[in-house]
């Protein structure tokens, strides 16, 4: 009964009281596709301070290996606010084609 | 071994919790279940019992702080009447949607208006459809046993279901009675710890009370649904396990004299007493009547009753409640309802008694058998009746 | 543009990378509260039970069959958050007291909208503070009941438009003051009030991890800036919270143990115009109404002011 299952389930297949097992299973949702612009990063002026990664109310902007940051777009909602709050300005919003 | 003390009825049925070990109790007082809740906090302050008493601030606080409890895996009981219980109808049928075997006893009384602190079952009579386990108790004993069963059935893996035990207000929660009280090393063989299918704690995560798109929600219902009706098996098997240790026998319904009756009076609850007397009055005369009473309301017990009413030519259902404007009592339709099928069904009437309180002597009781077997020969007189209603 | 309010710029990388509340949630594009959900999970941990309103956070997180949350979490009604609370934390403290859980504590962390915490959810707030639980209550403030559609609340300030009191012809938006909630908690004897904002991010964690040391109630004001309601652009999100503390609209304190303390003092307060300016909701507003509020909240913060000064904390008062 706790494990992967497929949607939408049989009503045999419904876990009791509607309960979720799987913590952080929202992620199969990608809500990415609902953007209309996309955060675009110049990391010749990046610092490296984390301000964007702070603010991003989806929590989907992480640091690569150099240390820079960058936001996973099967998440992003483009909502431009690490942009607004980059002060360095490293950060530009552009429209999604 | 079991002991008989004679004491008043809500203050065994807080004995009777006590000795199932609740980790937290949350309640709040009303007339007239009060009893229950203060008697328990008698116990938690001397001692004898390690729980927590929450001395919430509304019934609606009362049963989410059970939710919270049995949600993160405590054994959680609360009790009211009447209005409590409408303050809590949020509630309520989230509790069971959830599967929390949370216990509730309720001190039946009517609804106000006009506000009204006697005994009647209209309040237990509005949640019927929100997916609890709904039993009544008939006599102080009853009270006992069963509030001790209802942990069992409710925590029992195949049922996770919340259960309420229904017992009338001031007619049996006020009276003194003798009762056989188990004692805690029997309480304990027969009510196991509880260990919750799922508990809140980092330990295991889990999110309970989510959303249910349309998609699912139906399947959800059903799937409820089936819980509950399958319940029924594991209350058979309680009630077996219960007579085996203590030599009491339960049943969904309960049958005194029907050998050969021709007419049965079926109540619900306390009155149910009373009308034995009427019944051994009746036989006297020679009047083949028989009485049945009502104990397992949810769910509904469609084969015990379907078998008990063989052989009788007509049956007066003996709500104590009513549905205005409707078909009568509530119980009354869902047993002419479980019985429309039958190829030899009696004939069904509803006698509405007791609202508010209204003594209902045993003169009452012989004076509606005596009606239901005029009515028998000579067909319906009325959609349902409110019995005693002076100028009528 | 205005730099960070704190000398701590390079704190964010310090700051614990779990994700408690994850991507995939469905609030809204910009939406302060799940920001502010996303930076209290970090600050609280891993040993803690969430204990949720129905509202816009509950609705987003958790749709049946997946949940956003990495936190053992539980939802019941609308006005319960903080009585479910209470039967959390009492169940948790028996079962830890009898030896069938492990011997650690587990916070208990009540949210709230503040549809759930001003109104409907008041009676169970005010019990459960009283009764004195080991628990967190945390208000996310978005102004209005946002997630049945922006309706007013107690909580929607002087002015503003919602749609059961929109501006019209007979209307200039909502004619009460918003009630004042953690004053009403401070009059339940609460160890540790706040108020935070999503804009300093560090300043509300911070506040979050010295209520969850409290043993005993604990009270923080959040206030969460919501695009779609406030009729805001969704990137200005932070922006507009980090007005409303500079305007004196929404200041920033700590009420430990009656000791009321400022934790972000601007040297000077903007004029509310500048908070007012940007927001959709309150574009209706003429000269009058605004002087209205910029008087209101000078007095307001000129209150606060006298308690950060005056007030002793109940130690200094033993005598």
């Amino acid at each position: 009964m706790k494990k992967e299952k497929k949607w939408p389930e049989d009503w045999q297949e419904v876990n009791p009281g509607c309960m979720v097992f799987r913590p952080g299973s929202a992620r199969e949702y990608h809500t990415g596709s609902w953007r209309a612009q996309r955060p675009v990063y110049d990391n010749s002026r990046c610092i490296k301070c984390g301000v964007c990664y702070i603010f991003c109310p989806e929590g989907c902007i992480s640091q690569d290996a150099d240390g820079y940051f960058v936001a996973d777009l099967d998440y992003c909602k483009g909502c431009g606010i690490c942009a607004h709050e980059c002060w360095p300005g490293a950060i530009t919003m552009v429209e999604e084609g | 071994m079991s002991e008989r003390i004679g004491m008043e009825i809500a203050l065994a049925a807080a004995e009777a919790v006590a000795l199932c070990r609740p980790d937290v109790i949350a309640a709040y007082p009303i007339t007239p279940n009060t009893h229950v809740p203060e008697h328990l906090s008698d116990i938690v302050a001397e001692g004898r019992l390690d729980a927590d008493f929450i001395c919430v601030e509304s019934e609606h606080s009362a049963l989410s702080a059970c939710c919270g409890a049995s949600g993160a895996g405590a054994r959680a009981f609360t009790a009211t009447s009447s209005q409590g219980l409408l303050y809590m109808a949020e509630v309520v049928p989230i509790v069971s949607s959830m599967r929390l075997p949370v216990v509730m006893i309720i001190g039946n009384r009517a609804l106000s208006g006009p506000i009204n602190i006697w005994n009647d079952h209209s309040d237990i009579m509005s949640q019927r459809d929100a997916g609890w386990i709904s039993m009544f108790a008939a006599n102080g004993q009853e009270v006992v046993d069963m509030a001790v069963q209802s942990f069992k059935i409710a925590e029992h893996r195949d049922v996770m279901l919340p259960v309420n035990l229904n017992l009338d207000g001031f007619q049996l929660t006020h009276v003194v009675e003798p009762m056989m009280f188990p004692n805690q090393e029997e309480v304990d063989a027969f009510l196991p710890e509880y260990k919750p299918y799922a508990a809140v704690h980092p330990d295991n995560i889990v999110s309970m009370g989510t959303l249910a798109l349309p998609e699912i929600f139906n399947e959800c219902m059903k799937a409820n649904d089936e819980v509950l009706k399958g319940s029924k098996k594991v209350i058979l098997e309680v009630w077996k396990e219960w007579e085996e240790k203590f030599g009491r026998s339960y049943k969904p319904v309960e049958s005194y004299r029907t050998e050969g009756a021709e007419v049965l009076l079926f109540a619900i609850g306390s009155m149910a007493e009373t009308a034995e007397v009427a019944v051994d009055q009746l036989r006297d005369k020679g009047m083949k009547v028989g009485l049945l009473k009502l104990r397992l309301w949810r769910p509904f017990p469609f084969e015990e009753l379907r078998e008990a009413v063989k052989g009788a030519k007509v049956v007066a259902v003996l709500d104590r409640a009513v549905s205005f404007g409707g078909p009568g009592g509530p119980v009354f339709s869902e047993v002419r309802s479980a019985l429309y099928d039958e190829k030899d069904r009696p004939m069904i009437i509803s006698e509405i008694i007791g609202l508010g309180g209204r003594d209902v002597p045993v003169g009452d009781f012989v004076k509606i058998a005596e009606k239901a077997a005029r009515v028998a020969k000579t067909g319906p007189e009325e959609e349902y009746e409110i019995f005693g209603v002076r100028g009528s | 543009m205005n730099i960070v309010e704190n000398f701590d710029l390079y704190a964010p990388r310090l700051v614990d990378k779990e994700e408690h509340f994850s991507a995939g949630h469905r609030a809204c594009q910009g939406c302060g509260e799940a920001l502010a959900i996303r930076l209290m999970c970090k600050a609280l941990g891993k040993d803690t039970v969430i204990v949720n309103a129905t509202g816009c956070m509950e609705v987003i997180s958790t749709m049946y069959p997946t949940t956003a949350w990495n936190l053992p979490w539980i939802h019941v009604a609308f006005p319960n958050s903080a009585s479910v609370g209470a039967g959390v934390e009492a169940g948790l403290k028996v079962l830890r007291r009898k030896g069938k859980i492990a011997d650690r504590k587990v916070k208990t962390v009540c949210i709230g909208g503040d549809g759930g915490t001003f109104d409907i959810g008041l009676q169970a707030l005010s019990g459960a503070m009283e009764r004195g639980h080991d628990l967190l209550y945390v208000c996310f403030d978005n102004e209005a009941y946002m997630n049945t559609g922006i309706q007013r609340s107690g909580a929607t300030p002087f002015g503003a438009s919602t749609t059961t009191n929109p501006t019209g012809a007979a209307s200039q938006g909502k004619n009460e003051w918003k009630k004042n909630i953690a004053e009403i908690i401070a009059a339940h004897n609460v160890p540790y009030i706040a108020t935070a904002c999503h804009s300093y991010p560090l300043d509300f964690m911070n506040k979050v991890k010295k209520a969850r040391e409290v043993e005993g109630p604990s009270y923080i004001h959040c206030l969460t800036v919501c695009p779609t309601g406030w009729r805001t652009a969704s990137e200005e999100t932070i922006k507009l919270g980090r007005l409303a503390v500079e305007t004196g609209v929404f200041p920033l304190y700590e009420i430990e143990e009656g000791k009321y303390r400022m934790t972000v003092k601007p040297d000077k307060l903007r004029s509310v115009e500048d908070y007012l300016k940007p927001q959709g909701r309150f574009r209706h507003l003429t000269p009058d109404s605004i002087q209205k509020i910029q008087d209101r909240v000078i007095m307001e913060y000129n209150k606060l002011l006298d308690k950060v000064e005056n007030l002793h904390s109940w130690d200094e008062l033993k005598g």
